[in-house]
Parts: C-alpha cells; sequence; structure tokens
C-alpha cells in the first residue's frame, strides 16, 4: 500500500468525513461500531465492494478515493433498511450513501440511464422527457373537470402536487384518475398545477444530485406562492418526503400529507359511499418512503380493511422490514445498470412474498410501484394472475367507478 | 511524435426546434409559431463540445464554443464551461426574419477569424438545415477544408487524422490539412454529464463573452413558399385488441406472408 | 436550350449507391416536365463500368487516380469547374456522407442558392419547385428553386431505385478535370472494415427491429428469442447501437444498412426520417409503438399499440405453436 504523502491539506476522505457529520445527526457516524447490520440488511449489500459499513471503515482508514473509483454504490436504491436497523442510529441513506453518490456524480461516474433521466428532469421538469405542456393531459376524462390553478384564480382547500410518474406514466395515470374520482365524490374542494408543476427531485436528491434538486424545489416554491391553499396533498411518498423533511430547509414550508392520510382522516364520510364489494384477499406493501422514512404504516392499511369484501393479509416483510420495490433513490433509472450487476429485481422478490402470504391483490400506496410491480408480476410464473392497485383505485371501485383494466373476479380460489 | 502547438479548437453551436414540443405553423404559413418552438442546443453539437473537450484533455489546445444569443444559450454555455470549456461567447444582435446555415456562417467568419482557430469542430447535420448544414458552409467562407461525419480525430503536426463514417460500419480514414473545419457525427465517448452544482458554479464564475453581430444575410439559402406538417396519406392497419388478439392476428399475417 | 440537370453519382468500392439511381428517376421526372435532359456526373478511377446502367442522357465520366477513392476536395474541384464553365439548371447531390461536402462549399464558392432534405422537385406555372421534409421528418417546407443554377441534396422520397436503372448502357462522354488535383487538402488514407464475422442484415429475409423503446440491454433476448422462433435476425435503430446493446453491423438507418427483407417487423421504433429511409423497400413492416402518432404508423403496413413487452412473449408462444402446426 503507498504511503500518502505528508500534507498540510486535509485528505479527500478527512474531507468527506467531516462534511458528513455537518449533515443533520452527522456526527452519529463517530460512534459507528461496524457491526455490518446495515451491510447485512441492504437488499444488495452483498453486491457492493464497500456497502455502507465497509464505506464507513474506508472513510476512516483514509481511503475514500477507492470508493470513488468503484460504481457499485449505484446499487444503493435509498430503501432506508440500513438506517433503520443502525444500532447508533446513524442516518446512513442521507448522510452516507446519498453523499457518496454526489461524490460519485461530481466525479462523472454516473451509468448512462440515470444520465438521461437527470438531464431529461433539468430539461423538462420531469425524468422522462416528455413536455411540460402535457402534464395534465391525464385529466381529460374526469367530471367534474379537475380544477388547474392558473387557470382557477381562486383559492383552494386542497393542493394536490401530482408529480412525474402520475402526470405522464400512462399506468399510473390510472391511479391519478381515480384519486381525482374519489376527491370528486367527497367533494374535495381541490386544484392541481398542471404545466406549472416540476418534479419534486426527491429522488434525483436522493441519486446524488443536490444541485439539481435544489433548483427544483426552488422553482416549485415560487409557483406555491402564487397561490392560495390550506394544505399539500399528494399520492407520491417521494413528493411527501421532499415536501415535509427537505423543502422546509431551503424555506419552502407547507403542512403536507398523503393521500391515505387524508382520506383516513375522512373515514367516517367516506365509508358510506363505498357500497361496491371488492371481494378479495388484499396485501399491502409499505413503500420506504411513507413506511420507514416517514412512520405512516396505519392509515394506508384502515383504507383498506374499509372496502367491503377486503379481507387484509400480511407478508412476511412488513412495515418496518418491508422489502423495496427498488425504484428509490434513482433506482428507476438504473434498472439496466442493476439488473446487469444483481441479475434479479428486488420488485420481483417482493411479487413472490406477495403471492406467498395468499394475496389475490398487491395494494400500493407509491407512484413507482404500479408499473415496477406489474412488470415484476409478468416475469415470475407464479405471480402472472396476481393484480396490482394503488389504493385509491380500489377505493374508486368501491365507489362503484368500475374496475378500470382489471379482471372480471379478483379471488384466484 | 511530433509536438502539436497547443491550437485554439473552436466550436460554434446552432440550436434547433425540441422535437419533443408540439410544432406549429405560424399563420401565414411559411414558418414555425414561435410561440410554440422550444429552442435546444443540437445534439450533434454536443457531441462536438465533447470531442473537442476530449482532444483538449489530451493536451491538443484550449476550447472556446460560440452561440447566437437565444432563450437556451446561457444554459448551453455554462453546461459547456462546466465540462472544461475555456472560453464562451455568445453573439447578440437582432435576428430578423430569421438565422439560417449561410447566415449563421457568415456572421461566424470575423468571430473566429480573430480566434485564430487551429480546428473547428461542429455538429455534422442539424434537423432543421434547410439550407445545409452550418460545417461545409462556414468552412468554405473562411477557406478553409470540410470532412464530415466524423467519429474520431487524432491531430499531429500540422494536420488531423480522420475516420470519416460511411453506411454500412465502413470507416475510411482521412487526413486533413490544418486549420480545418470538421462534421462531427459522434464524439469518442458520449457527452459526458455534468453536476448541476458544477453548471451553476460555472454560471457564478465564468464570463460569458459578449460579441454584437451585423447585419444577418440570409442569401443563398432557399426562400420558403409554404411551409406544413404532412398528412399521412399513408396510415397503418391498426390491429385492435388486447396482446391475445394483436399476436394471432399477428401470425395471421406472417403465415399469409409465407414467414412461418 | 435544353435545361440540363447534372445528377453527381455516389459509389463505393464499385458499387453506385440506392440515392444516385433514385436521383437519376427524379432528374427525369423534371426532364420530362420541362424539356430537359440529365447528364450524370461519374468520378473514378479505371471503373468506366459503374455507367453501365445508368439512367441518363449522357454521362460524363471523368477518370483521373486521384478520383479512385472519395475526396471531398477533389470532388469539389471538378464539380465545381463543371458547374461554372456550363451552368447547368440543377445539380442534384445526395443528401450524405459524400454529398454534402461537395454541394455546400459549392454553393459559397460559387454563390449558388442550396436546399437540402430535398425529397421531390416538381414544375408549377413554369418554375422549378423543391418539397424538402426536415425536423425529424415532421414539418414540409416547399419553395422556388432559382435559377441559373440551384445545388440540391436529396434524401429518398416516393420514386425507386429500380426507376433509376437503365437497361440500355447509357452515352458515356470521358472528361477530364479543368483543375488539377494535387496538393488536396484533405486525402484518402484508407478504409477500415466493419466487424464482418456478424450477420448481413441486407440478405436477411426477416428482420426484428428494436429501438429506443427496448429501454434496456437486459431486454434484448426476448426479442432474440422471437428473432429465434421466426428464425429471423435482430437489427435495430440508432439509438440501440449508440449505446452498444447491439454492435453497428446490425445498425438500420442512414448511416448503416438499408434492407428490402420479407418482413420487417419494428418494436418500440418511432419512425424518424433517417431510420426510416432505410427500410422503405421492405416488402411488409408491421411496427408496435405505444405512440398512436407514431411517425412509423405512416410507413408500416400493420401496426399496434399495445406494449411491446406485453406483446413479444405471447408472440412467440403463438409462433412457436404455428410453426409446430405447419409441419405437422
Amino acid at each position: 500500500m503507498a504511503v500518502s504523502p505528508v500534507s498540510q491539506r486535509p485528505s479527500f476522505s478527512q474531507t468527506f468525513y467531516a462534511s458528513l457529520q455537518k449533515l443533520p445527526d452527522g456526527e452519529r457516524i463517530q460512534a459507528c461500531l461496524q457491526c455490518g447490520a446495515c451491510s447485512g440488511v441492504c437488499p444488495f449489500g452483498y453486491l457492493m465492494d464497500y456497502p455502507p459499513s465497509k464505506m464507513i471503515s474506508a472513510l476512516r482508514a483514509g481511503m475514500f478515493e477507492k470508493v470513488i473509483k468503484t460504481d457499485l454504490v449505484w446499487m444503493c436504491v435509498s430503501c432506508y433498511a440500513c438506517t433503520g436497523f443502525c444500532p447508533a442510529k446513524i442516518p446512513l441513506t442521507p448522510g452516507l450513501m446519498t453523499r457518496a453518490k454526489e461524490e460519485l456524480l461530481l466525479a462523472g461516474n454516473v451509468p448512462v440511464e440515470l444520465q438521461d433521466a437527470l438531464q431529461n428532469t433539468q430539461r423538462y421538469g420531469n425524468s422522462m422527457g416528455e413536455s411540460p405542456r402535457k402534464r395534465a393531459a391525464w385529466v381529460r376524462p374526469i367530471e367534474p373537470p379537475v380544477r388547474i390553478m392558473s387557470q382557477a384564480n381562486r383559492p383552494v382547500d386542497v393542493l394536490w402536487f401530482v408529480g412525474d410518474y402520475a402526470s405522464f406514466h400512462p399506468r399510473v395515470q390510472l391511479a391519478s384518475q381515480a384519486l381525482a374520482r374519489v376527491f370528486n365524490a367527497l367533494g374535495v374542494d381541490f386544484g392541481i398545477l398542471g404545466p406549472e408543476e416540476s418534479s419534486d427531485g426527491d429522488s434525483q436528491r436522493l441519486a446524488g444530485e443536490r444541485g439539481l434538486f435544489e433548483m427544483l424545489a426552488e422553482k416549485n416554491g415560487r409557483v406555491f406562492q402564487k397561490y392560495r391553499f390550506n394544505e399539500i396533498v399528494t399520492a407520491d411518498p417521494h413528493t411527501y418526503n421532499a415536501l415535509k423533511n427537505e423543502y422546509p430547509a431551503l424555506g419552502i414550508s407547507y403542512p403536507v400529507r398523503h393521500y391515505t392520510q387524508y382520506l383516513c382522516e375522512k373515514l367516517d364520510r367516506l365509508q358510506p359511499l363505498l357500497k361496491q364489494e371488492v371481494k378479495a384477499r388484499v396485501t399491502y406493501h409499505d413503500p420506504c418512503y411513507l413506511g420507514r422514512a416517514n412512520g405512516v404504516y396505519a392509515e394506508p392499511r384502515q383504507l383498506l380493511q374499509s372496502i367491503p369484501g377486503v379481507e387484509l393479509v400480511e407478508m412476511s416483510h412488513n412495515t418496518t422490514d418491508s422489502l423495496c420495490c427498488g425504484g428509490g433513490g434513482g433506482g428507476m433509472w438504473l434498472d439496466g445498470y442493476q439488473w446487469e450487476q444483481a441479475h434479479v429485481r428486488l420488485s420481483e422478490w417482493r411479487v413472490r412474498e406477495a403471492v406467498s402470504a395468499g394475496a389475490d391483490i398487491l395494494a400500493v400506496a407509491c407512484s413507482y410501484e404500479t408499473p415496477r410491480f406489474e412488470d415484476a408480476a409478468k416475469m415470475v410464473q407464479k405471480a402472472s394472475r396476481l393484480i396490482v392497485r394503488d389504493i385509491a383505485e380500489l377505493l374508486s371501485e368501491a365507489l362503484g367507478n368500475g374496475k378500470g383494466d382489471a379482471n372480471e373476479h379478483y379471488r384466484s380460489s | 511524435m511530433a509536438k502539436v502547438m497547443p491550437m485554439n479548437i473552436i466550436v460554434p453551436v446552432k440550436f434547433v426546434p425540441d422535437l419533443v414540443e408540439e410544432l406549429k405553423i405560424n399563420d401565414a404559413g411559411l414558418n414555425l409559431d414561435p410561440d410554440w418552438v422550444r429552442l435546444k442546443v443540437n445534439e450533434f453539437d454536443e457531441h462536438a463540445i465533447e470531442e473537442a473537450v476530449l482532444l483538449k484533455e489530451r493536451g491538443m489546445g484550449s476550447v472556446t464554443v460560440i452561440a447566437l444569443d437565444a432563450d437556451c444559450a446561457e444554459d448551453v454555455l455554462y453546461t459547456a464551461a462546466a465540462k472544461g470549456v475555456d472560453r464562451i461567447i455568445k453573439l447578440c444582435g437582432n435576428f430578423g426574419e430569421g438565422v439560417n446555415s449561410h447566415a449563421l456562417a457568415r456572421l461566424l467568419v470575423p468571430v473566429i477569424q480573430e480566434l485564430q482557430p487551429g480546428l473547428i469542430l461542429t455538429g455534422v447535420q442539424a434537423h432543421n438545415d434547410l439550407d445545409g448544414p452550418l460545417g461545409p458552409l462556414l468552412a468554405e467562407f473562411l477557406g478553409f477544408p470540410y470532412v464530415g461525419y466524423i467519429a474520431g480525430v487524432s491531430v499531429s503536426d500540422n494536420q488531423a487524422t480522420l475516420r470519416k463514417e460511411f453506411p454500412g460500419g465502413l470507416i475510411v480514414e482521412m487526413e486533413v490539412s490544418l486549420p480545418a473545419v470538421l462534421g462531427i457525427q459522434a464524439a469518442e465517448q458520449p457527452p459526458r454529464y455534468v453536476a448541476f452544482s458544477k453548471i451553476r458554479q460555472a454560471a457564478k464564475t465564468t464570463p460569458i463573452g459578449e460579441q454584437s453581430i451585423l447585419d444577418v444575410d440570409c442569401s443563398n439559402g432557399p426562400v420558403i413558399g409554404r411551409m406544413y406538417q404532412p398528412e399521412s396519406s399513408h396510415r397503418a392497419e391498426m390491429i385492435q385488441g388486447d396482446v391475445n388478439a394483436v399476436a394471432e392476428k399477428l401470425v395471421e399475417i406472417l403465415v399469409e406472408a409465407g414467414a412461418i | 436550350m435544353k435545361q440540363v440537370i447534372y445528377v453527381l453519382i455516389e459509389h463505393l468500392r464499385g458499387q453506385v449507391s440506392d440515392i444516385s439511381y433514385m436521383m437519376l428517376a427524379a432528374a427525369h421526372r423534371i426532364a420530362e416536365e420541362t424539356d430537359g435532359s440529365v447528364v450524370a456526373v461519374l468520378l473514378s478511377h479505371n471503373a468506366q463500368e459503374l455507367a453501365n446502367d445508368l439512367f441518363a442522357n449522357r454521362v460524363l465520366y471523368f477518370d483521373h487516380p486521384a478520383l479512385a477513392d472519395f475526396s471531398p476536395s477533389a470532388y469539389q474541384r471538378v464539380l465545381g469547374d463543371l458547374i461554372y464553365e456550363n451552368k447547368p439548371r440543377l445539380v442534384l447531390f445526395g443528401d450524405t456522407t459524400m454529398g454534402v461536402e461537395v454541394a455546400a462549399p459549392l454553393s459559397v464558392r460559387l454563390g449558388l442558392p442550396l436546399v437540402s432534405y430535398c425529397r421531390s422537385i416538381h414544375t408549377q406555372a413554369g418554375a422549378l419547385k423543391f418539397t424538402s421534409q426536415i425536423c425529424g421528418g415532421k414539418i414540409m417546407a416547399e419553395g422556388d428553386l432559382p435559377g441559373p443554377t440551384a445545388l440540391v441534396t436529396m434524401i429518398p422520397g416516393s420514386l425507386k431505385a429500380e426507376q433509376g436503372h437503365s437497361a440500355q448502357p447509357p452515352v458515356v462522354v470521358w472528361a477530364t478535370p479543368s483543375s488539377s488535383l494535387d496538393d488536396l487538402p484533405v486525402r484518402f488514407k484508407r478504409y477500415i472494415e466493419p466487424n464482418v464475422s456478424d450477420v448481413d442484415i441486407t440478405r436477411e429475409p426477416i428482420l426484428i427491429s428494436v429501438g429506443r423503446g427496448i429501454q434496456n440491454q437486459d431486454n434484448l433476448p426476448i426479442a432474440q428469442e422471437l428473432a429465434d422462433a421466426l428464425g429471423g435476425v435482430i437489427c435495430a435503430s440508432r439509438p440501440v447501437v449508440d449505446q452498444g446493446w447491439l454492435p453497428t453491423t446490425r445498425l438500420v438507418g442512414k448511416s448503416g444498412k438499408r434492407v428490402k427483407p420479407k418482413i420487417y417487423l419494428a418494436l418500440g421504433i418511432s419512425g424518424a426520417t433517417e431510420h426510416v429511409e432505410a427500410i422503405a423497400d421492405s416488402e411488409t413492416i408491421i411496427a408496435i409503438n405505444t405512440d398512436p402518432e407514431a411517425p412509423i404508423f405512416n410507413l408500416a403496413k400493420y401496426g399496434a399499440t399495445v406494449d411491446l413487452f406485453d406483446l413479444i412473449p405471447v408472440l412467440t408462444e403463438n409462433v412457436k405453436l404455428a410453426k409446430q402446426a405447419v409441419k405437422v
């Protein structure tokens, strides 16, 4: 091993280690016992040259340059499993893994797929490269029409921040339409930003693009200021996380709830309207950014249990140890890369669990998940009959709005 | 190997309508409706910038990027600076009815001559080049040779060895005396990603040299008598139904065609 | 006086390109409408036989050692002098790796108008008009081709290469370049062959082509399975090859290969001009793309907007079953 030159300037490792400690609760990293729980519970820890605990030991040994040269840090899906299990309560996901990705990004060590998503976000305000003008195209079939703030010229009670995938992805648009129908049935006074909305930027932030995240936050902040509303509601846990935990530090602070929390509060008015039976065994997947990262476990389950005919079953990993779908932290844009390294997909693992739990329907509450799990169900043989639905879609169905694309019968037995 | 004098590598870039957006024709039916056009840098010009930066990293010289003033000009120029481009220049003025490739070439000549170029790289074509691509026109106005469809450049002495792409994957190695203009088809590596924070940093630290342009002279470019969006006179027979129905019909078609 | 239309013949290693024949066909159309004559301009060395099936009133054949392989400098000098001395009404060049760098500098050198991306030329009230296709095929532009001489670079239009072939060899007139062809600033060095150990897609009757819609390299195997089931070969449009997921020998497009298969199954390909012009001679094009507005549907015979990932496994199964049924 080469001897480091004697120098009065701090090494790269030292600078990086010091910067981590400046982040919220970052000084806890000094208390790392090297127990390895993080690397063990990490879904891709076995593939990384430097899973979290090893990364910390490399830092302490002044060898961080080696970490930057590998690209396996991109296997991290920011699922918060490591953070959740660390006995020293080190904020590993935001405080270490994200920062490592930032360094990789600065060094230009970025898989091409991710580059495209980041460049699209910068240019079009969404990772898919769709024209921002079409961001509200999904509202067309909804009656009464969805209010777009720039045309509404009046305050609303709820500003619904829709999000990228919920606006543009054909599968997820169905979930957005379902939620709009539920809001309308309840008489919610809501509006959306439409073309003025930009990506919340949270997944881009977790993928190492802090600068891009701040630009997007500032942009969204300026748009929020134009309008009057009482709270922000979103169907996307990543948006929820950004607005609740990250935007306030940038001076953008509004009350925000996930739609499951919002609807659960109104369950006494919603339940009587749920007249159509949905006869099925349903299992609920806790999204990382609603569950582990923000502690919301009960409300989605309460909503599901309020639907007549639903029998709620739990998968073997649930609530705090729920399995990530693999979409977070840039994972949505690293499928090709992660497949090359791992030859397994986290979403397929999860879908198998759903089938083992005896579920007919896998219920989700995150915009990334309907397409991810449906793709996975196609690839896993025994899951070919598993139906994936956003909770909003099941509620909409229970209101009597029909099944949309669903099959006639949910029950397989 | 003979030592190469550090030379000035110039990359003029062009902005084109972004095809992700819907395009509309103006009321006169003569041009695109500017309210609907969103400009972006020509994709091949990004390859030209990348190739120029690669040459700089090999010690060939310094890079200057030049663009006409437009909404996206600053973003593009600061991004170039963040990638390692040494100097960024914006040409400002009244662009009147529009700037075609001939006009752009004429505008660039005095600016580039002043920079004493050793090598000029530009994207091999742009999708709105109705009067031909910028590269060969610029070359001729400057009195330099031009070679297009370049996918590799190496420089030594006063000449460059080029890999020129022909159809079917065939490459022809050519030699050109410098100074010369090259039309880049593909840089030797895909255009690099640069972190947004670096672009912001460049915006704070890199000055944009502004130069005023004089007249815009579009002569030798065509005058458009009519612009329109093509009616698809032909339309495929669309197979309806779900995946199973489509697959069945396709097998029928394949059997009929003798493929099965 | 008869209006003369020059067509610069492009050839590479003993073969005249399809675009050259298409331009000859186009030139004849114009000549008929204007009482003009078509002159094919051929530059080469010891290769007069290239002129044998050119559909032209006359072939002007310049033979010189410096013209043995393409050099834009040499071509510019020969054509420049020719045009200056004879002032033809039109000069047609291919909008290609050869044509553009001859035509464009001459526009400046001789002060002549230049029109690119031209699909067709027609007459209207005695005036010659161009129709060009720009912005990835989304916009058409029309206008006059001013006299006395206009330069045009052409892309494939509605005319077929066969229409530019002549059954009888044309009249060939040998010519010598007016200027010296020494001291060329751009010089040919050598050819670098593509990797020939791969399949020749231009000879395959069944092609399964993947585009951006395939999304990831790891999705190629399912397309390969379909190709295997059909006895076909995988090829791709530019975005896939650029990523390195398939070698350049599989590239179908303006900068790749022109193909004429029996069946061309386009999966997740939008139909940009550069791709579509290379498949226009296919017998049956079937396009699968979730975007109903994708330009490929303007060329394909059959289309469907189902998700290709849903379709491919089902189609593969059905093909296998159908093949078994045929055997029985």
